[in-house]
């Protein structure tokens, strides 16, 4: 879908936020699409872990706060190995996660899990689940 | 020797110091408990009050000293005033409290688990020990809780009164109070070795064991009654395990 | 050889099998772990955000209490927590002003500066035992026992907690070659399982994982061996789900590592709480004459 970069759509304030929280530097991102390539959640994404950069890049904060990416995203850390530039996508990823789940929303609703799934998950899931996706 | 009734301390003499309540300044006669300072200021509870014994956790108070970014907790009727200290009562912390059926638990974690499973947004900042007025390590217990261990959970929570403190300062948005005592309840009732002792007991009222004896005693008349209890066998202060009664006709 | 045992929270119940049999290895082989007396739960995940310290204050407790119990080791067993741990302490040697922040976070407890050293009982086997010491306490070796090693995430990512070369890691391989297993290297060693996404995106897990066993078998594999409790709900306990979903799907022991070492050294199958794990783990070992009865 088409999407007009321009001053007005630009959200400077976002850019600054992903870069405080990741401690990355995304403009580095050329656009190779390599963490595209190693994402093994690719099939799950709406948006590409290269079109999450670009989006970040033009600070694209309305985009991105719809995005189901970053909360599908599970840090496996296999872009960030092998990104050519040598960005940390998964701070990034999870800078992206925290800018929505700080607004105290949640991704998902401990209270509303299945009672047979929490009976059978063990504790890792469910200390892990809920520090990435609650707020 | 006979027992003198200490003399109420004078106002005159009482030194008085100054405590904020909600924000209000108050001079208060140092020697007071929270409580009763709060009362001397003109107030009258209605709630955040009860047993003034320090057991029912209603009178949780929190309260800052000047100069001081540490938080104080308190309960109300047992902490006494400290001159410049600002309070306010917490009299109740909606903190979530699921309901059950305790007999249909079986005393496994994947029961707390499932009616808590906030449990595992804990992150060990230890908020809730530091604010615990009764000193119980709140961390440990729903670190124990974490890895389901209900046992050690109930016994580092037994002194709770529920007060709910620790659940106002909670990162995690626990209930740690409640989940202590679904932990309590589940130790107490299904994971600690039945009493056996209380089983026989309970077993010799049913078959009517005891009836006579009961049946005799209602039968007496006051006199009677009385002198029966003054000249009952007691055991001695120093008696070992294997004491009995002379008369062993009521065992 | 005494040294501290961190367990975490689900080799206390659902992962116990991980522990017990890697405890009985360790009394094999001479190891006295001493399981820290306190702990927390390690909050599983590391904190990806540079301005979120919180987070990494529960790990930080816990290698204080490595400390405290006058360790400067300290073992692991569950992946996760071994990440978790490690990464915490790498933050605290190495960044003076957040070690400084944390330290004054938690005042009371006393100042860490990252000096215990993490490890997981993979590295520890390598770098301080031996596999040849390890080769001598086999007695019944896994012959022709055709086992995929999987690596998953925790660690082999990031670069500062790996225990091996990310892209081409070769200690679990090394670790069931001197159990008398025959390695089925496969590129899915390394791949993600889908961990916590069991929350938000349970199918995207259920693939992920599915994808791992199938190229495991494609490669030969009979059977997988782990690491991580969380890998193992995703590929042992939700397997039947995918034999369900997808087509072709095939049945695959997995074991923990821990197991497969406890088995190939004789100690009592009991150790091992097969009941934890998928009926066809136990079935394989019968067929290989490894576990009577
Ligand atoms: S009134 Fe009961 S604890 Fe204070």
């Amino acid at each position: 879908m088409a999407r007009e970069i321009s001053l007005k759509t630009i959200d400077d304030r976002f850019r600054q936020k992903i870069k405080e929280i990741s401690g990355q530097n995304f403009q580095q991102c050329f656009q190779c699409g390599t963490c595209s390539g190693s994402c093994p959640m690719t099939e799950h994404l709406d948006l590409m872990p290269r079109q999450v950069m670009a989006l970040i890049q033009f600070g694209q904060a309305d985009a991105l706060d719809v995005a189901k990416t970053p909360f599908v995203c599970a840090s496996c850390h296999t872009c960030m190995v092998r990104c050519p530039r040598g960005l940390d996508l998964t701070k990034i990823m999870e800078a992206v996660r925290l800018v929505k789940l700080r607004r105290n929303v949640n991704e998902i609703e401990p209270s509303n899990l299945q009672p047979e799934d929490v009976t059978e998950m063990p504790q890792v899931a469910m200390v892990s689940g809920f520090r990435k996706l609650t707020s | 020797m006979s027992i003198v009734p200490q003399e109420e301390t004078t106002a005159t003499e009482t030194k008085m110091v100054p405590i904020y309540i909600m924000g209000k300044r108050y001079e208060v006669p140092a020697t007071l408990t929270i409580m009763k300072a709060i009362e001397y200021a003109g107030y009258k509870y209605i709630r955040g009050c009860g047993c003034r014994g320090g057991v029912c956790g209603a009178c949780s108070t929190v309260y800052r000293k000047p100069g001081d970014y540490k938080i104080y907790t308190g309960l109300a009727c047992q902490t006494v005033v400290e001159p410049e200290m600002y309070l306010t009562q917490m009299p109740f912390y909606p903190a979530n409290r699921t309901t059950y059926d305790f007999g249909e638990l079986t005393g496994t974690p994947d029961e707390i688990n499932r009616l808590y499973p906030e449990l595992f947004r804990c992150v060990a900042c230890n908020a809730c020990t530091k604010v615990c007025p009764m000193d119980v390590q709140v961390m440990d217990y729903i670190a124990a809780l974490k890895r389901g261990d209900i046992q050690a959970a109930a016994e580092i929570s037994f002194d709770c009164i529920q007060c709910g403190l620790c659940a106002s300062r909670c990162m995690g948005e626990l209930p740690q109070y409640h989940i202590a005592q679904l932990a309590r309840r589940l130790n107490g009732a299904y994971l600690t070795p039945k009493a056996e002792h209380l089983q026989t007991m309970c077993a010799n009222i049913d078959a009517g064991r005891y009836d006579p004896g009961l049946a005799e005693l209602k039968g007496m008349d006051l006199e009677t009654l009385r002198n029966t209890y003054q000249s009952r066998e007691m055991e001695p202060a120093s008696a070992g395990e294997d004491w009995t009664p002379q008369d062993k006709s009521h065992l | 050889m005494k040294i501290a045992y961190y367990p975490g929270c689900t080799l206390k119940t659902k992962g116990k099998s991980l522990e017990t049999s890697a405890l009985a290895c360790m009394g094999q082989l001479g190891i006295e772990a001493e399981e820290l007396e306190r702990w927390n739960c390690c909050g599983a995940v590391y904190s990806l955000a540079d301005d979120d310290l919180i987070h990494i204050v529960a790990p930080v407790r816990d290698l204080i209490r490595v400390k405290q119990a006058g360790h400067d080791k300290v073992i692991t067993l569950c992946s996760m927590c071994y990440n978790t741990l490690a990464r915490a302490n790498e933050l605290m040697r190495h960044d003076e002003e957040k070690r400084k922040t944390i330290n004054d976070f938690m005042d009371e407890e006393p100042d860490y500066t990252g000096d215990v050293q993490v490890l997981h009982f993979l590295d520890f086997l390598r770098d301080e035992i031996g596999w040849d010491k390890v080769k001598e306490k086999v007695t019944k070796p896994l012959s022709g026992m055709k086992v995929a090693p999987y690596y998953g995430c925790t660690l082999l990512r990031p670069k500062e907690v790996a225990i091996d070369r990310a892209d081409q890691p070769e200690v679990m391989h090394s670790f069931l070659e001197t159990l008398g297993a025959e390695v089925v290297d496969f590129p899915g060693a390394i791949q993600c399982c889908g961990t916590y996404q069991v929350l938000g995106n349970p199918d995207a897990a259920l693939k992920v994982s599915h994808d791992i066993l199938s190229d495991a078998t494609s490669h030969g594999a009979e059977a997988l061996a782990l690491t991580c409790p969380l890998c193992d709900y995703n590929m042992s306990k939700r397997q039947d789900q995918m034999l369900q979903k997808y087509e072709g799907a095939r049945e695959v022991p997995i074991y923990y590592f821990t197991q497969l070492m406890a088995i190939a050294m004789g100690i009592p199958v009991e150790e091992c709480h097969f009941e934890l794990n998928r009926e066809s783990s136990v079935q394989l070992l019968k067929s290989k004459n490894l576990v009577t009865g």
